[in-house]
């Protein structure tokens, strides 16, 4: 009980649709709805079915010193689960019992303002995230010594860089000290390098002995960082476990080997040709659910072209989770002509003996031109690179690189 | 298959200190339930929090402006020039012994705070919308900053005042030690408007459009261009239920020596003040928890 730092009963949370993005109601509409009541005594505020549950039934127990990953799909319930728990937002049922001071990161630059100096606004942002003055006072040479902005700490913030301006804003947060620490992804800020030191911050607050909680999209982030954590879906908790199960399990509900429905992915392009199928196949053309590493990573692409379309180029590139290209296949590097006819047609591309670090996930990229880009899909497809018999003895921590090569090591 | 350390894995580490593990704050979150929990503790824990929104509302006000603090002068100041030219030579209204500069510049100092008050927390949450979806701190600060901002306008403009009442000659006597009264009434009829108004607007935000007119018509049902005796009899019980009526009032009274208002009537303005604060401070309350959804 005393080592408890969290604890979550039931907790769920109710929005009307629309609500959230619109915001506010209409007088008028209250006004209706009040005189409606009125009239009928008997109604009776019902399930509506313009209502959603956000989150549904989630528990769970943080210990103190614990850092705890929570993952899902966007609109899984993530958000939700941390403004309530940085009480910013209210459970519509269930409790929580948090024993600590909580400090929360929903945001980088929370409270700062663009008229006010770097000096001010570390004040004030300070101020805003629970920190005493004497404390920011205390702290202040380190946040800027941080931030790298010595030089401009009494100009205003609206004629910093954008970069000078998030490394303030993460300086600020990042001398927050509290017991449980509950992060968003606000990491993925700023240039390579201080990228890294924010995530060398994260990284040292983690193992510091500080209870955190930490949402993410980076699952390499969260194997690293995270010893548990949880996996939400529509809004319910679906595993809770150390961090690699679970971030298995959330891999695993995404990656099929086939998207036949590429209609509504996010894409752009003009509307003359269209991928509408991509699918992971083996050498005779039977659908395969992963890709075995070290095999060939052959994938079927189905066009369908409202025109003839003679001279296009194809592409087809396999990514990394956090968006790194691993591999681009391209029709014309490779020497092979592409003109599409009116209609649907299938083309594949065979990449020979894909060495990928097996237990990871890639994503598959779409891409195809003819002067214009015709169509291009970010992410079309994720596959799973399992295990072959030829790989059996690797390791499957993605930390150690995304291919694999032969290496041999001798004394010399 | 046993794990090995994996290479590389060792993270370079800063130092962080850890907080002493003492007596450790336990907060429970859960649906609120009943009618009010208002929680002052909380609010007196942020009190740091207040401090730094009323100075940067302070601060931002001053450094968009060229002139700066001379607006908060300036304002009542011309407003006192064009009643004094329309209503003291063309209406030819009368105050009782002060010139009419100063009489109305004693009602345009309260009431230009009131207005500012009401009108600036009547939209703080609103305008402050970014801070109440990503950060947790008691609302109530946000308004309540937002109606004590104007004091420091007022602080200003009231060296005016001395100003003008030397130049008139005019020496308060001691019911000048009555008008920090005065004031905390004028503050807190602006705060109680203001809880309602800015609660209001964060679901309606029809409210923020009436605000101005709202300020308007309360300015013309205040004795701020005109004295209290142009008021018919058969209106003055219901026209003195307004607060600010007291509160002017009260300023002529303590400053220029002016019959003040009835103890009665003042009484009943407190009343009512309280009641609207009470009330308001409940609908916040009750409304406070979904403001992070719907702002």
């Amino acid at each position: 009980m005393s080592d408890l730092a969290i604890r979550a009963d039931g907790l769920s949370k109710q929005y009307r649709i629309g609500t959230r993005r619109q915001g506010h109601d209409m007088l008028r509409d209250a006004l209706v709805e009040g005189f409606g009541r009125l009239l009928h005594r008997n109604g009776r505020p019902a399930e509506r079915a313009d209502l959603i549950w956000a989150l549904r039934d989630v528990s769970f127990e943080i210990r103190q010193g614990e850092v705890l990953g929570i993952i899902g799909r966007n609109g899984a319930g993530k958000s939700t689960l941390l403004k309530i728990l940085s009480r910013i937002t209210e459970p519509t049922a269930g409790r929580a019992e948090i024993y600590g001071r909580v400090g929360s990161l929903l945001e980088v630059g929370t409270g700062f303002h663009p008229e006010l100096t770097g000096r001010e606004n570390i004040y004030l942002s300070g101020a805003i995230l629970g920190m005493k003055k004497a404390e920011i006072a205390r702290k202040f040479d380190a946040i800027v010594a941080f931030a790298e902005v010595e030089k401009f700490i009494d100009t205003p913030v609206k004629r910093y860089s954008s970069g000078m301006y998030v490394r303030l804003a993460f300086a600020v947060a990042a001398h927050l000290d509290p017991e449980i620490l509950i992060v968003d992804e606000v990491l993925a800020v700023g240039d390579a390098t201080f990228q890294k030191r924010c995530i060398d911050h994260m990284a040292s607050v983690a193992s510091s002995g500080r209870t955190v909680v930490f949402v993410s999209h980076n699952m390499d982030l969260i194997t690293r960082l995270c010893r548990t954590a949880l996996l939400l879906r529509s809004g319910r908790l679906v595993e809770h476990g150390p961090a690699a199960n679970v971030v298995e399990a959330y891999l695993a509900e995404h990656s099929t080997g086939t998207s036949d429905n590429l209609a509504d992915r996010p894409r752009s392009g003009g509307s003359r040709a269209r991928f509408t199928k991509v699918q992971l196949v083996d050498s005779s053309g039977n659908p395969r659910p992963a890709h075995a590493s070290g095999e060939d990573l052959i994938l079927r692409i189905e066009i369908h072209a409202e025109e003839d379309l003679p001279d296009v180029g194809l592409a087809v590139v396999l990514k990394t989770l956090s968006g790194t290209r691993i591999i681009t296949g391209w029709s014309r590097e490779s020497g092979f002509p592409v003109s599409l006819h009116r209609g649907l047609q299938t083309y594949e591309c065979r990449f020979r003996r894909v060495r990928l670090r097996p237990g990871q996930v890639i994503t598959v990229g779409l891409w195809m031109e003819a002067n214009d880009v015709l169509d291009s899909i970010e992410d079309a497809m994720t596959l799973d690179v399992i295990l072959s018999p030829d790989t059996l003895a690797v390791s499957t921590d993605r930390y150690q690189g995304v291919l694999l090569c032969d290496a041999t090591w001798q004394r010399v | 298959m046993t794990r090995h350390a994996a290479p590389f894995q060792q993270l370079r580490t800063l130092p962080v200190t850890v907080p002493g593990n003492g007596q450790r704050p336990t907060v429970i979150i859960q649906p609120s339930r009943g009618l009010l929990r208002l929680d002052l503790a909380a609010l007196w824990h942020y009190r740091e929090l207040l401090y730094f929104l009323i100075w940067r509302d302070v601060k931002i006000r001053y450094k968009q402006t060229a002139i700066g603090v001379a607006w908060a002068i300036l304002q009542p100041l011309l407003t006192m020039v064009l009643f004094a030219v329309v209503f003291g030579r063309f209406v030819g209204v009368s105050p009782e012994g002060a010139p009419y500069t100063v009489f109305t510049y004693a009602a345009l100092l309260p009431w230009y705070y009131f207005a500012q008050a009401v009108t600036e927390s009547g939209r703080s949450l609103v305008g402050d919308a970014a801070l109440i979806r990503k950060v947790y701190f008691p609302r109530l600060v946000i308004p309540l900053a937002a109606a004590l901002r104007p004091l420091v306008d007022f602080a200003f403009s009231f060296l005016v005042l001395i100003a003008l009442l030397a130049w008139f000659g005019i020496r308060p006597s001691w019911p000048v030690l009555a008008l920090p009264v005065f004031v905390a009434l004028a503050l807190l009829t602006a705060l109680a408007t203001g809880l309602w108004l800015s609660a209001l607007n964060v679901r309606y935000r029809d409210v923020g459009h009436t605000i101005p007119f709202l300020t308007q018509l309360w300015l013309f049902a205040s004795p701020v261009a005109y004295p209290v005796s142009l008021v018919p009899d058969a209106w003055r019980f219901v026209y003195s239920l307004n607060p600010m009526v007291g509160v002017i009032e009260g300023f002529r009274w303590a400053l220029l020596g002016q019959s003040g208002p009835l103890p009665s009537a003042l009484a009943v303005n407190a009343a009512l003040v309280l009641v609207v604060l009470f009330t308001g401070l409940v609908y916040f309350r009750r409304t406070e928890r979904t403001f992070a959804d719907l702002v």
